[in-house]
């Protein structure tokens, strides 16, 4: 009765190898990201110790550590969040919960893909001509945060909607229904069970912040400062720029710098993430419905 | 002096009212619109304080786009329109400034229970709380008091902290009974809330109703007919976008139709 027919045999074998052809690219997109971290560790994990952590470069950058840089994009990455988070957020609450669809949402959707889209160098062209020159900021933390702010702005638009969105709209109408406004019903039901969703696309923001070279470059990052910044209003080295630096800018600088230098810049983004991972299973876990 | 006439008027008027309590909710030549398809036309109907109003139908006839025009659920739906009157203790429903406090004062359940993502304790303070009252000790009162009416408190007042959502289809229907009923609501409307839940518990719903009566008004929309009679004072019959006859429940069954239309659904011919 189940004896097999020359078609289930076919499928079988058809199925058999679409199975083989999606395995194949998956262990193809795992190679680059092995290759990376394998290279970067075995040439650059030599250098990084506590002191290449926490001291000064030395030597015109031949020697010495990284400690301005990394101070840098802590700053840099922190007050980025701090402008995008809140604009980002609600920008989101306003688009899916309270706009309509008509022109007006419309065009504020096609100008948040346009943003996604448009490269770094432009961004930070527009950084340099609106937060430094037109403000007056100076190039500073500052003008820096704000340009990547900017940039970073779809990545929060667009998971904070997805992750409100998530959110069943049999919810809010029970919700409605009991005379409930609308911002009762997102403060009390909306945004607490979408709250894993939005900090997912924070912290994901924040890989992307720690990264970005080109923004920052004209904007408020230095090729070199023998002090630490004390306020947003101050020039600041970052681990991005320091990268490009001493990989390309600067003769003499030891083999292995450069590799140790994009180590720990990876292992930063790196550790941001597993952290949203394992801060999104945490919430999953807690989901309510 | 006396009057033989007018002792007679006095005497039916007399009657007339006993017989029929204050309006509560009037519609006049109610429209309701999705687009360019009709739901529902020209309805009128007067829903008396403290009965239990029941409406039958087929699908599609256009009950549940009744319920959802009195409580303003168009806004929620750009689609949908509502033309005609509806009077909610004698205010015009559809130009009234203050949504909020019309849908405060009326309950909702609909066919598929919806445990909000709360604890049961909090799916039923949640109302209380949006009124302004955040005292645990009030609230602990209306929860148990909600909880009661609805016959689910034995069945949870031991795991009040537990997601509501975790409850049985049945549990949560009536989960969504006891919220309704924290509005502490003038108006209770049901939409087929009977669907999703088991014989035993519809039954135990349906004996909370008759008590509820005595509180509030009471729109039952039904596709089971027997539940109508059990339970509604009058009833209407909506087929095809239209409110065929409205009538005292009993006359309904017995025969005493205006329209073989009625006749027929009761007994089961079509529908």
């Amino acid at each position: 009765m189940f004896a097999e027919s020359d078609l289930n045999a076919r499928n079988k074998r058809v199925q058999g190898l679409f199975r083989m052809l999606f395995l194949m690219m998956t262990i193809l997109l795992i190679v680059p990201v092995a290759i990376i971290l394998f290279t970067l560790v075995s040439k650059g994990g030599s250098v990084i110790s506590i002191d290449f952590l926490f001291t000064n470069p030395t030597d015109g950058m031949t020697a010495g550590g990284i400690f301005p840089a990394l101070l840098g994009t802590v700053w840099i990455v922190a007050v980025a969040l701090l402008a995008s988070v809140p604009l980002g957020v609600a920008a989101a609450i306003y688009l899916n919960e309270y706009a309509g669809d008509n022109w007006f949402t419309r065009l504020i959707q096609l100008a948040i893909i346009n943003l996604a889209g448009v490269p770094s160098i432009v961004h930070a062209l527009f950084g340099v001509g609106a937060f430094v020159i037109f403000f007056g900021f100076g190039t500073s933390i500052l003008a820096a945060s704000l340009t990547l702010a900017i940039m970073t702005l779809p990545i929060v638009i667009v998971s904070t909607r997805e992750s409100l969105r998530a959110v069943p709209q049999a919810f809010r109408e029970a919700c409605w229904n009991m005379g409930a406004t609308r911002w009762q019903t997102i403060r009390r039901i909306v945004l607490p069970n979408a709250i894993s969703g939005i900090l997912t696309g924070v912290i994901l923001e924040v890989s992307r912040t720690a990264g970005e070279t080109a923004p920052i470059m004209f904007t408020g990052a230095a090729f070199f400062l023998p002090f630490l910044p004390q306020g947003v209003f101050d020039q600041t080295m970052a681990m991005s720029l320091h990268l490009f630096v001493v990989a390309t800018q600067v003769p003499g600088v030891p083999e292995e710098l450069p590799f140790g230098v994009a180590l720990v810049l990876i292992a930063m983004v790196l550790i941001m993430n597993s952290i949203s991972i394992a801060f999104r299973m945490y919430l999953r876990g807690k989901k309510k419905w | 002096m006396v009057n033989p006439n007018t002792n007679l008027e006095v005497e039916t008027e007399q009657v007339a009212v006993a017989e029929e309590a204050p309006v509560k909710l009037e519609t006049n030549d109610l429209t309701i619109k999705y687009g360019q398809h009709t739901a529902l036309k020209g309805v009128n109907l007067e829903i008396r304080e403290h009965e239990v109003f029941g409406i039958i139908g087929p699908a599609n006839a256009g009950k549940t786009s009744f319920l959802k025009s009195i409580n303003r659920m168009d806004t929620f739906d750009t689609n949908m329109s509502v033309e005609g009157q509806i009077k909610f203790n004698g205010l015009d429903v559809q130009n009234l400034k203050n949504i909020y406090a019309l849908r405060s004062r009326i309950g909702v359940v609909f066919p598929l229970p919806v445990g909000l993502p709360l604890t049961i304790y909090e799916n039923v303070a949640l109302s209380p709380r949006l009124r302004g009252i955040n005292r645990k000790s009030e609230l602990d009162i209306i929860v148990e008091r909600c909880l009661t009416r609805a016959a689910l408190w034995d069945e949870v007042k031991d795991r009040l902290n537990s997601l509501g959502s975790l409850l049985s289809g049945g549990q949560q229907q009536r989960l969504t009974i006891a919220r309704a009923l924290s509005q502490e609501p003038d108006l209770l409307m049901l939409d087929e809330f009977s669907i999703a839940v088991d014989p035993v518990t519809t039954m135990r719903i349906e004996d909370v109703l008759k008590e509820l009566k005595q509180d509030m008004t009471i729109i039952l929309v039904t596709n089971l007919v027997q539940q109508a009679r059990r339970l509604a004072d009058r009833t209407a019959f909506f087929l095809e976008s239209e409110c065929v006859e409205v009538g005292n429940t009993e006359d309904l069954f017995t025969g005493e139709v205006k329209d073989q239309r009625t006749r027929d659904y009761v007994e089961g011919k079509f529908g």
